[in-house]
């Protein structure tokens, strides 16, 4: 088998955490919508991860209570963060680590590739790790010439595609198998192969066996770390996390402030809530953990390096509302019984943390004020789907709608003229003041009767005017009838009372 | 009971015949209804769009107007979600305590219709009739917001004649969500196409839920299609009776 070095096919467009504007959710998501083969796969893979969840779940008799336990746990942590951090650092030291801090992902990128050059590194394998997406780690070590070589075998199937995540948890949920066969026969110059998932599988472990003996450096994310004993914990079905954390003689360890737990016992009721909540399982089969480094010991790396991030995570904390974000274990259950998600796929939120956490999580973590990070809160029907499932409770629709707050005063009041005199803004503005007062009110439910003729004459309205063309694209609407329910109320108790309010002693 | 009807702007402006029918309903059931006439929009729209400032005063009024009253019922689950779920959220915003107070021991009174019939009084037979084949929809905001859970399929299965058929995945969303669909009217659609052709794989002449707002999306897919299924608003099939 030949081995050669990857030409993605593509290059990924910016995303919320690169540099440039990224398009709003709304144009992102008719192109994949229309898709038809993105539809399907998502469809069929949402659908039967959700349907397993379920089951997974309902097996739990406690399952409420354990929620509310990972909620209070990670609750109790957030507020004592600045404390449980230190503790985390002084465990790992005393292990033989080494820890590194950063304030954002440019800080970050910048450590972790000096560890690699100290050790004269020009290739680095890689566990599936969100946080290092958020930094764009690979494409900064590119820079400074080392490859990064993703193990997971979705995301090594991306990669090798030149394309980014669109799931949590299942990178490449957009592709088939037999997407990926062509895939891996055009990058990895694998001849004859089946589009069978164990083939698929096979060819990968090939490539990737040679990369984790020959890596120096082993690049992980965290799914949690103890601040008792500093003891890291990577979740993983493969078992390519446990080789990048054991083989390569230094491991960096990339992990978001918010992943730190207070104990070893806490395991308990995250090791039950994250499973069942992201593949359906009753226990994943790697779990990784590991404290410090082997200290002569011999067993697993002989260097250890945690790097604690920072990148806008302290600002979200900082929000009464916003900071219950953080409690996100990234299970990806929200993205699988998201109504939104299911259809657009992750690529239309433009960012490595899609579904309804990403619209809650990265206009937080990048600030409001763009365009593409600011449409994320609106990339909802608030249905609280994702609030149901939550292993962590984070009221998702309950943020949202904060959210959307924040966007609209930051537009009020940073931007200039033409957000003020924006049609929505207009329309909101004097919408407020017809319903607080009863007299507008009621005059312009007259108006909206008589004014709405030239649109319903037919009896149904087919055709809206500006924006709100986009509901008659493809519903009718009813037109205002001529009573209103009021006026029926007066002619039914003949006319209003002295006071004003029919039938009503109370006010 | 005396009981203040909340009829939301959007029954009162676009759909009175629900209005009347709640009446109808809570009269025949023994209820004495008032008509609060100051009432205009609980500021729904505003608040889950981002107009939040715009929204307090209309918070402010609804607690005016509302206030007095023992009991408030309205045919709406989100308008009712909004009082009960939002409200605390907009005195926060507010930065009004007393106001915090007010939206907290108010939102205990307000009922959605099906939810203030079974939960609150116990009544599932509201002695109606109503010979059709009918889906019910749950709408989000009921189902998952308010939690109104089986109500009004336990005052569906009390109709008379009625031909009650389950809706296929019927927990998943219209894709209405309110500005949502104009905002994001490609994906709202999107969710509609699924919803609707679940409601047709029932071969239900009527599609029915507690929210117009939902069935206002749900009906205008439909129409738009010459499918020949209608929505009715549940308060419409509890009102029918043989008489008319």
């Amino acid at each position: 088998m030949t081995i050669i070095r990857h030409q993605p096919e593509k290059k990924a467009p910016p995303d919320a955490f690169s540099e440039g504007r990224t398009p709003t959710f709304e144009e992102s998501a008719k192109e994949s919508l229309s898709n038809s083969q993105l539809r399907r796969n998502l469809g069929k893979a949402t659908q039967t991860i959700r349907r397993k969840r379920g089951v997974a779940v309902a097996e739990m008799p406690d399952w409420e209570e354990l929620r509310e336990a990972g909620r209070a746990l990670k609750a109790r942590t957030l507020r004592h963060l600045d404390d449980y951090l230190v503790e985390l650092e002084e465990s790992v030291k005393r292990a033989g680590g080494q820890v590194h801090w950063a304030r954002d992902a440019e800080e970050a990128n910048r450590i972790v590739a000096g560890i690699a050059k100290s050790h004269g590194a020009r290739e680095v394998v890689k566990v599936k790790s969100i946080a290092t997406d958020e930094t764009k780690l690979n494409e900064y070590l590119e820079g400074e010439g080392i490859a990064a070589y993703e193990t997971d075998l979705a995301e090594l199937i991306i990669q090798l595609a030149g394309e980014t995540s669109s799931h949590i948890l299942v990178p490449a949920i957009h592709k088939n198998r037999s997407e990926i066969r062509e895939l891996f026969m055009r990058e990895l110059g694998v001849e004859d192969l089946s589009d069978d998932p164990p083939d698929l599988a096979n060819a990968a472990r090939l490539y990737l066996r040679k990369k984790f003996l020959s890596a120096k450096v082993g690049i992980s994310g965290a799914n949690f770390a103890v601040a008792e004993t500093g003891t890291v914990c990577v979740v993983e079905s493969e078992g390519n996390g446990r080789m990048c954390t054991t083989l390569p003689p230094v491991l960096v360890t990339l992990m978001g402030i918010e992943k730190v737990i207070p104990q070893w016992r806490d395991y308990e009721v995250f090791m039950q809530l994250l499973p069942r909540s992201s593949t359906a399982e009753r226990m994943n089969p790697y779990t990784s953990f590991w404290t410090g480094a082997s200290q002569g010991s011999g067993d697993g790396p002989e260097e250890f390096h945690l790097v604690l991030m920072d990148n806008g995570r302290t600002d979200v904390l900082a929000d009464e509302i916003g900071r219950q974000s953080l409690n996100c274990i990234r299970c990806s259950a929200c993205l699988n019984v998201c109504p939104v998600y299911e259809r657009t796929g992750g690529h239309a939120y433009n960012s490595v943390y899609p579904g309804p956490i990403g619209a809650i999580l990265t206009p937080q973590l990048v600030g409001i004020g763009e365009p593409g990070p600011d449409s994320l809160p609106y990339a909802s029907s608030l249905c609280g789907a994702c609030y149901e499932v939550c292993p962590v409770k984070i009221n998702i629709p309950q943020v949202l709608i904060h959210l959307r707050g924040k966007v609209v005063r930051h537009k009020q009041d940073e931007g200039g003229l033409r957000e003020r005199l924006d049609p929505e803004n207009v329309a909101m503005q004097a919408m407020g003041r017809i319903f607080a007062n009863r007299r507008l009110y009621e005059g312009a439910q007259k108006a909206a009767h008589v004014g709405q003729w030239p649109l319903a004459r037919s009896g149904t309205i087919h055709r809206l005017p500006g924006k709100l063309a986009g509901w008659t694209e493809a519903r009718d609407l009813k037109p205002v009838p001529e009573q209103t329910f009021r006026d029926w109320w007066k002619t039914r108790r003949g006319g209003p009372s002295p006071n004003g309010s029919t039938g009503d002693g109370a006010s | 009971m005396r009981v203040a009807l909340f009829i939301t702007c959007f029954n009162d402006t676009l759909f009175p015949e629900t209005g009347r029918a709640t009446v109808e309903v809570l009269e025949r059931l023994g209820h004495e209804v008032v008509f609060p006439e100051e009432q205009t929009c609980c500021g729904q729209m505003h608040f889950n769009t981002g107009y939040q400032r715009e929204a307090i005063p209309l918070v402010r009024r609804f607690v005016e107007v509302f206030g007095p009253y023992d009991a408030v019922v309205a045919p709406s689950g989100s308008c009712v979600g909004m009082v009960r779920e939002l409200y605390p959220l907009a005195a926060n915003l507010a930065n009004d305590n007393e106001l915090l107070y007010e939206v907290e021991e108010l939102g205990e009174k307000v009922f959605e219709l099906s939810e203030f019939l079974v939960k609150k009084t116990g009544v599932t037979d509201v002695g109606a009739y109503y010979p059709h084949r009918v889906t019910y929809h749950p709408t989000c905001h009921s189902l998952r917001m308010l939690k109104v859970g089986e109500a009004p399929l336990k005052l569906l299965r009390r109709v008379r004649g009625i031909d009650l058929v389950e809706l296929p995945e019927a927990k998943e969303c219209c894709g209405f969500g309110g500005t949502f669909a104009v905002k994001n009217a490609d994906t709202s659609v999107a969710m509609l196409g699924d919803k609707l052709r679940h409601v047709l794989d029932t071969e239900a002449e009527i599609c029915t839920a507690g929210d117009n707002s939902c069935l206002m999306h749900i009906g205008g897919g439909l129409k738009r299609q010459r499918a020949g299924v209608r929505t009715v608003h549940l308060a419409e099939i509890l009102a029918s009776t043989e008489e008319r």
